[in-house]
């Protein structure tokens, strides 16, 4: 009981980083029918502009709680900031102008920014790994026992993080008005541009929205569980949200949370089980997600929330 | 049929290769040859490919996986089928450069040919039957996811040597032989571009183009078309499977992590650049950026490698923001206009109709 419950701690921290990635690929699939390959690289540089940020500021070390939730923000508001910006710029530049070109031009678009980001930060950053400094509190101060079980203060604040942004999101979805744009663009496009939505730039503001939640969670996962920073960080953990948000159903935001929470549940497990005979199950972490998407395409094609939409000819 | 001529061009292009096989190989520099192997098995991967990106319009960018499965599953077939089959070749794996040599590792390297294509083309079949079954976009995910779990289910697999690579089986002093040879590098050339010059203008290929063009309406038009989807990918993962027997044989090692995810988008830029569909512009691409990085790499050093990322990628982007088509688009590359002789009436007005930039209808 105590082993299962862990299991779901740890996969739940994860789900929601890759919840976190998989609503921006969701978004902009949803307003604009491509695949944004560049997302998974728009977290590294959120991860990255957290790293710089919380070494410029020389954050405090083993701080309380208190102080910890204080030093993150500052970081977190910066790295959301540089992404959204980030996100614009490759809009701009690279999407804008192949808006009326066929999708097959833009998806090939987007693998060519996603690349160039991926090669340019080798340049830029180096290949050798970076370890964001330990800005939470660590040790027996830094977890939470609850009978055998236990929590670290990392988790819990990442959790919350996430949780806290996800609801911004949905407010700003359900309750504002360029959330209804940003739905009735993704209903349907032309029909938006006759009431009067100015759709590009609905389609802009959703790729700014997504790139900042992607680099929130770049800031997170680096901060918080101290994952190795590298220029190729976004391919997999892109990938695996990407499969996520099809998991939910491509194009749905509440598909992606719950996409995103099922794949890391799903591997947390999977990393959590004992070896049958010689056969490891950990050692196939990384196939997991993979596993899993052909299984979901193969029974329900639209996700597990989505619905199929019948091709208009 | 069988006429004469067509025996005829066969025999001819065999003793062709084959002379050139031993001409080349003992006139040209290591590195040079290397580069003319090398861009040999670009050209066949690149080829197989565009068979499914170019004609069908599908968007695979696994590509570099289904090398990866053809390549370990035909070194293990030489490796591990020593014993039993081609004990007569040597332990070591080094076959003499003879006409010899070349007899002795024939039948291993035709068996490594059909395994490696084989063996690709079934794991294409159980990969390409979920995917296709649903519109363009999901196939790329599915491709790219693939290619991920061959990594890790091979790094997971002892008897290819896991994640250290495959040599040989060391416990034995048994290692993978050198039998691909420039013949048969040029040999699985001519044979996929023959292939797809042929399919180009069959009933089939044409169900291809097809479904590139408008699926719907083929659809409507009674082609069934998940069938020729699976079809293209079965036949382009084969090639990839070909070419991955001979990458192993070439190197003699194969190891999981030169299969990933920049070596199939490599592939993709190769016939992205060349022109989605067109047959010449996918081999052209594949030699120049095979060729070109290497000898950029001999004048500027080995720094250059990482700038040549970067410029491939600003290269996509900036070929799709100008020109979406490609170099060729998707004419060919002709040599009878390439001199200035206008065809001679004939076949040659058949593809004029291809050659307007039809991109805009790509979807």
């Amino acid at each position: 009981m105590q082993y299962f419950l862990q299991n779901v701690i740890n996969g739940v921290q994860l789900g929601s980083i890759y919840a976190l990635i998989a609503l921006g690929y969701t978004m902009v699939y949803g307003v604009l029918r491509l695949i944004n390959f560049a997302h998974g690289d728009v977290f590294m540089i959120g991860a990255y502009v957290g790293f710089y940020a919380a070494s410029a500021m020389k954050l405090q070390e083993q701080p309380t709680l208190g102080g910890a939730l204080l030093q993150l923000i500052p970081v977190l508001f910066l790295a959301m900031v540089a992404c959204a910006v980030l996100g614009l710029i490759i809009e701009r530049l690279a999407y804008k102008p192949l808006r009326k070109a066929p999708r097959l031009t833009a998806l090939i678009t987007a693998i060519g920014v996603s690349l160039f980001l991926e090669n340019g930060g080798q340049l830029l950053f180096g290949a050798d790994p970076k370890f964001f400094p330990s800005v939470t509190p660590q040790g027996p101060k830094g977890t939470i026992r609850i009978g055998e079980l236990i929590i670290s203060v990392d988790q819990l604040v990442l959790v919350i993080a996430a949780a806290l942004l996800m609801a911004v999101l949905w407010y700003i979805v359900s309750r504002t008005r360029i959330g209804k744009a940003m739905r009735a663009v993704s209903h349907d496009a032309d029909a938006a541009a006759l009431m009067g939505i100015n759709t590009d730039n609905v389609i802009s503001f959703t790729f700014g929205l997504g790139a900042a939640l992607a680099g929130a969670g770049g800031v997170l996962f680096a901060s918080l569980t101290y994952a190795k920073i590298l220029p190729l960080l976004g391919v997999t953990m892109g990938l695996k949200a990407f499969v996520a948000a099809v998991v939910g159903g491509i194009g749905s935001i509440p598909g992606a949370m719950l996409g995103g929470l099922l794949m890391g549940l799903a591997e947390s497990f999977v990393k959590g089980a004992p070896a049958i005979g010689p056969f490891e199950p950990s050692r196939w972490t990384d196939a997991v997600a993979f596993v899993l998407l052909i299984v979901v395409l193969l029974v329900r094609p639209a996700g597990l929330i989505g619905n199929a939409a019948p091709e208009k000819v | 049929m069988l006429s004469l001529r067509r025996i005829l061009t066969v025999s001819a292009t065999l003793g062709i290769l084959l002379f050139l096989s031993f001409f080349l190989e003992q006139r040209l520099q290591a590195v040079a040859f290397r580069v003319v192997m090398l861009s040999g098995i670009a050209v066949v991967m690149a080829v197989s490919l565009n068979l499914i990106n170019g004609f069908t319009g599908q968007f695979s960018i696994g590509h570099a996986g289904f090398q990866a499965v053809g390549a370990y599953a035909a070194a293990a077939l030489t490796v591990y089928g020593h014993n039993r089959i081609f004990g007569n070749l040597p332990r070591s794996g080094q076959l003499p450069d003879t006409l010899q040599g070349f007899l002795l590792g024939a039948p291993a390297m035709i068996c490594a040919l059909l395994a490696g294509g084989l063996f690709a083309a079934v794991v294409g079949y159980v990969v390409g039957l979920p995917s296709l079954r649903l519109k363009g976009d999901y196939l790329a995910i599915v491709t790219l996811g693939f290619g991920e779990i061959i990594r890790v289910a091979v790094e997971n697999t002892e008897a290819v040597g896991g994640p250290r690579g495959f040599t040989g089986n060391i416990r034995e002093g048994i290692y993978i032989p050198n039998l691909t040879s420039f013949f048969w590098v040029y040999l699985m050339v001519v044979v996929v571009v023959v292939v797809s010059r042929n399919l180009r203008f069959s009933v089939q290929g044409l169900q291809y183009l097809s479904v590139r063009e408008d699926e719907i309406a083929a659809q409507a038009m009674g082609v069934n078309t998940t069938r020729v989807k699976v079809n293209a990918f079965v036949l382009g993962a084969f090639f990839a499977g070909v070419a991955g027997a001979l990458y192993a044989h070439f190197e003699q090692s194969v190891s999981p992590t030169s299969f990933g995810f920049v070596r199939s988008f490599d592939f993709v830029t190769m016939v992205v650049l060349g022109g989605l569909g067109s047959i010449t512009g996918s081999v052209l691409a594949a030699v120049v950026l095979t060729a070109l990085p290497e000898i950029l790499r001999s004048s500027l050093g080995a720094e250059f490698n990482q700038y040549r990322l970067v410029a491939y990628a600003l290269l996509l982007i900036l070929l799709m923001l100008v020109r979406p088509q490609g170099i060729f688009g998707r004419g060919e590359l002709r040599l009878d206009r390439l001199f200035g002789r206008k065809g001679g009436g004939g076949p040659a007005g058949r593809d004029n109709v291809e050659d307007q930039p039809a991109a805009t209808e790509l979807r």
